[in-house]
């Protein structure tokens, strides 16, 4: 049984017990025991005391959409690397992506993730399951199984789903078993052989270009699905301003959707592929200015329920080819926090916000445990120290894979301590003496 | 132009890293270096002690042969290793392959690639000068100087100059590399063909862009047909070839909307009566086998402009 640890004097931020003041918090028996004003807490002897001034003390972070790669691509990340990294970034449970070799379309792959997750110990694992056998978009996954063994949604993700019936189905029969419908919102037939997004940009590096209107298409049919069958669908990185804005219309007359984007999609733009940089290449792709600013107004007016990774593990016989066939995606979990909190700096919105958008709504929209520093609730915990700076470095990186194009940036804002169920996952070395 | 000038590239990606300048000097050296194809002897010992590999991934003949005129004649050693012949087929990447090629010390490597940036790529991993010979839908740099430097031998000039190109621009690294450097020259050009063959942004590339064929040769001093890529059918670009030709193709009445004494020009191969009336391209106006000479003379400056320096 994990021992007592004493978080003093962090700034507590819990949304969910509508808290964000000073605050010590107690940790027993891997579960928060007591969250009080500081000082009133005694020191139990044989505990653990972190003096956590001027940094935060959040519910764990939960990052809804990850690739692990495990089994299959194990070169690219294993379950214990991938979770290694999120305990690294912040995050105390992932949500893992079927599109692993073979894929996560029955209960022994399901069973074999979380096997491997337990194992590694840094982070909970919600193993995603495929809406189609081998995501081929044919047939129906058996979701009654995949639930059953412990998936907590389903998607075909890296694909969409092309096939509109499939998709209804899927969205009916995930009912039976209260799972999720997770939407990667492409239509292949514009997005074909594209490698970045459609404009000036594409045309002059000689590159096919990749539509916003791919996007919007899809999406809109999801929306138009989730509203026909009355149930609940998730829609993956969104990148466009009109996805955006058919979310928020969709929001508005009731359709039960929920949607995230990733860091990428309100830091960075098209720009940065230029000169062929695979490590800026990703689907969908990076967009412009104005999706940015789309992106990031959405994550503050509430038609985005959460901030998540899309991580993406691709070794260097992955990436340093020609553009055309370079894969697809960027690696993520440890710079969520920092690129989230620069928007944070910026304005765009508060802290408790940051709160809602990586942890209270991903738990939510998963319907998992965590989100909340609740008494009695499993001390899933992160302490960001949002002032603290760092080169993002190869060396640096927790992940097996170095894919990310923020190599070299000075970044601010760092996870510095996590706790999975009163286990220490990370500490950010040369942050604590205790 | 500036006697202290120098032409300091070393490598020659596309026409977007040349400045006017650049342009200019290659297109002197290669007036100059012209006359040697005309000798009894054409061999001049320039680039004598030299190595150059073609490494052609597509097939090629002009332009493979050309380079290969052009490095002989300079007297420069050339290898030749086309996709089919290369352990890429064997799975080997294009950087573990060029690094191989690389440690056999080549001083230039001139590539055809069928990925856009597949040069810059190579530039990026070997030390050795890259020519780029055609990357994907990108640039092709020698094609875009030798267009130029026809045009200029043709009308004396090329600022001020309207060049209207006609065909498949969204797919043609030759539109692309020509539209760049005719516009920094400074002549004005205008590009047409179906809608679905023009790319976005290219006005900024420096193309206007004219809805017909009639609008855009209109006072036209070149007329520059394209090649339509009759692989690229599985995606519903144009309704058919015959439909193409009626409404796209270069014809009699398409040369007579521009200037009496405007040149027609095709960057081969041509499909005949399809993009280009057959009787335009072999007709007067027709500078399409000057521009296969002076394709020779271009890649012959360009080789001598990147290693002769020493």
């Amino acid at each position: 049984m994990p021992g007592l640890i004493l978080l003093k004097n962090g700034r507590v931020i819990d949304p969910a017990n509508g808290i964000d003041q000073i605050q010590d918090v107690l940790i027993a028996g891997g579960k928060i025991s007591a969250v009080a004003p500081p000082g009133t807490l005694s020191e139990q002897t044989g505990g653990i005391v972190y003096d956590l001034a001027g940094k935060w003390v959040v519910p764990g972070l939960i990052d809804m959409h990850v690739h692990l790669r495990e089994p299959g691509q194990e070169y690219k990340e294993t379950i214990a690397t991938g979770t290694r990294a999120a305990a690294a970034g912040g995050f105390t449970a992932v949500a893992a992506m079927p599109n692993t070799k073979p894929v996560n379309d029955n209960q022994t792959v399901t069973l074999f993730i979380l096997a491997k997750a337990a194992e590694a110990g840094f982070a909970r694992v919600y193993p995603v399951g495929a809406i189609s056998s081998g995501s081929s978009g044919e047939h129906l996954a058996e979701f009654g199984e995949l639930r059953q063994a412990g998936a907590v949604a389903v998607t075909d993700d890296g694909l969409p789903v092309g096939n509109s019936q499939l998709m209804r189905r899927a969205l009916e029969y995930a009912g039976n078993h209260d799972l999720l419908v997770i939407s990667h919102a492409e239509e292949l037939s514009l997005s074909h052989n594209g490698a970045m997004n459609y404009g000036s940009l594409a045309t002059r590096l000689g590159l096919q270009g990749i539509p916003h209107v791919a996007e919007e298409i899809m999406v809109y049919r999801d929306l138009a699905l989730a509203e026909f069958t009355g149930r609940p669908i998730h829609i993956a990185h969104v990148s466009t301003r009109e996805s955006l804005a058919l979310i928020r219309r969709a929001k508005k007359k009731g359709v039960a959707v929920t949607a995230e984007t990733a860091p990428h999609y309100f830091t960075l733009t098209e720009t940065a592929v230029d000169g062929y940089n695979t490590l800026a290449k990703m689907n969908p792709p990076l967009r412009t200015e104005a999706d940015v600013a789309a992106v990031r107004g959405a994550l503050q007016d509430g038609t985005l329920d959460a901030i998540a990774t899309d991580h993406a593990p691709h070794g260097e016989l992955d990436k340093d080819m020609e553009f055309d066939l370079a894969a697809n995606g960027i690696i993520g979990l440890e710079t969520a926090v920092p690129l989230t909190l620069q928007l944070v700096r910026e304005n765009n919105f508060d802290a408790r916000r940051m709160v809602e958008l990586l942890s209270v709504n991903p738990a939510r929209i998963l319907g998992v445990p965590g989100g909340t520093l609740s008494v009695g609730a499993p001390a899933d915990i992160t302490v960001i120290d949002p002032e603290k700076k760092f080169v993002f470095t190869e060396e640096s990186i927790q992940s097996k894979s170095k894919n990310s194009p923020f190599l070299g940036w000075e970044l601010q804002g760092k996870a510095v301590l996590t706790i999975l169920e009163g286990r220490i996952t990370w500490r950010q070395e040369g942050d604590f003496s205790s | 132009m500036d006697s202290e000038y120098r032409f300091s590239h070393k490598h020659v990606l596309g026409l977007a890293d040349l400045s006017a300048e650049d342009i200019l000097a290659v297109l002197q050296t290669a007036e100059s270096f012209k006359e040697i194809s005309s000798r009894s002897i054409k061999k001049v010992p320039t680039l004598r002690g030299k190595t150059i590999i073609n490494f052609f991934f597509e097939p090629s003949t002009r332009t493979r042969l050309s380079f290969e005129v052009a490095a002989k004649r300079m007297s420069a050693d050339t290898f030749n290793i086309s996709n089919s012949g290369s352990s890429t087929v064997k799975g080997e990447t294009l950087i573990d392959t060029a690094r191989n090629l690389a440690a056999m010390n080549p001083d230039c490597i001139i590539l055809r690639h069928p990925r856009s940036g597949s040069a810059r790529l190579l530039a990026d991993h070997i030390n050795a000068s890259v020519i780029n010979a055609g990357d994907g839908t990108h640039e092709h740099p020698s094609q875009g100087l030798l267009d130029l430097m026809t045009v200029r031998e043709a009308k004396g000039r090329i600022a001020g100059l309207k060049i209207a190109i006609i065909g498949d621009i969204a797919h043609s690294r030759v539109a692309h590399s020509n539209i760049i450097g005719f516009s920094k020259m400074g002549a004005a050009v205008t590009v047409s063909g179906p809608a679905t063959l023009i790319p976005p942004g290219i006005v900024d590339l420096g193309a206007q862009v004219s809805r017909t064929v009639m609008e855009a040769v209109e006072g036209a001093d070149v007329i520059m047909a394209l090649r339509i890529q009759k692989e690229r059918q599985q995606d519903p670009l144009f309704p058919s070839l015959r439909e193409y030709a009626k409404f796209f193709g270069v014809s009699q009445k398409v040369a007579d909307a521009a200037k009496p004494e405007a040149i027609i020009m095709h960057p081969g191969p041509i499909n005949r009566g399809v993009e280009l009336d057959p009787k335009l391209a072999d007709g007067s106006r027709s500078v399409i086998l000057e521009q296969v000479t002076n394709g020779v003379a271009v890649r012959m400056a360009l080789l001598y402009l990147i290693m002769g320096g020493d």
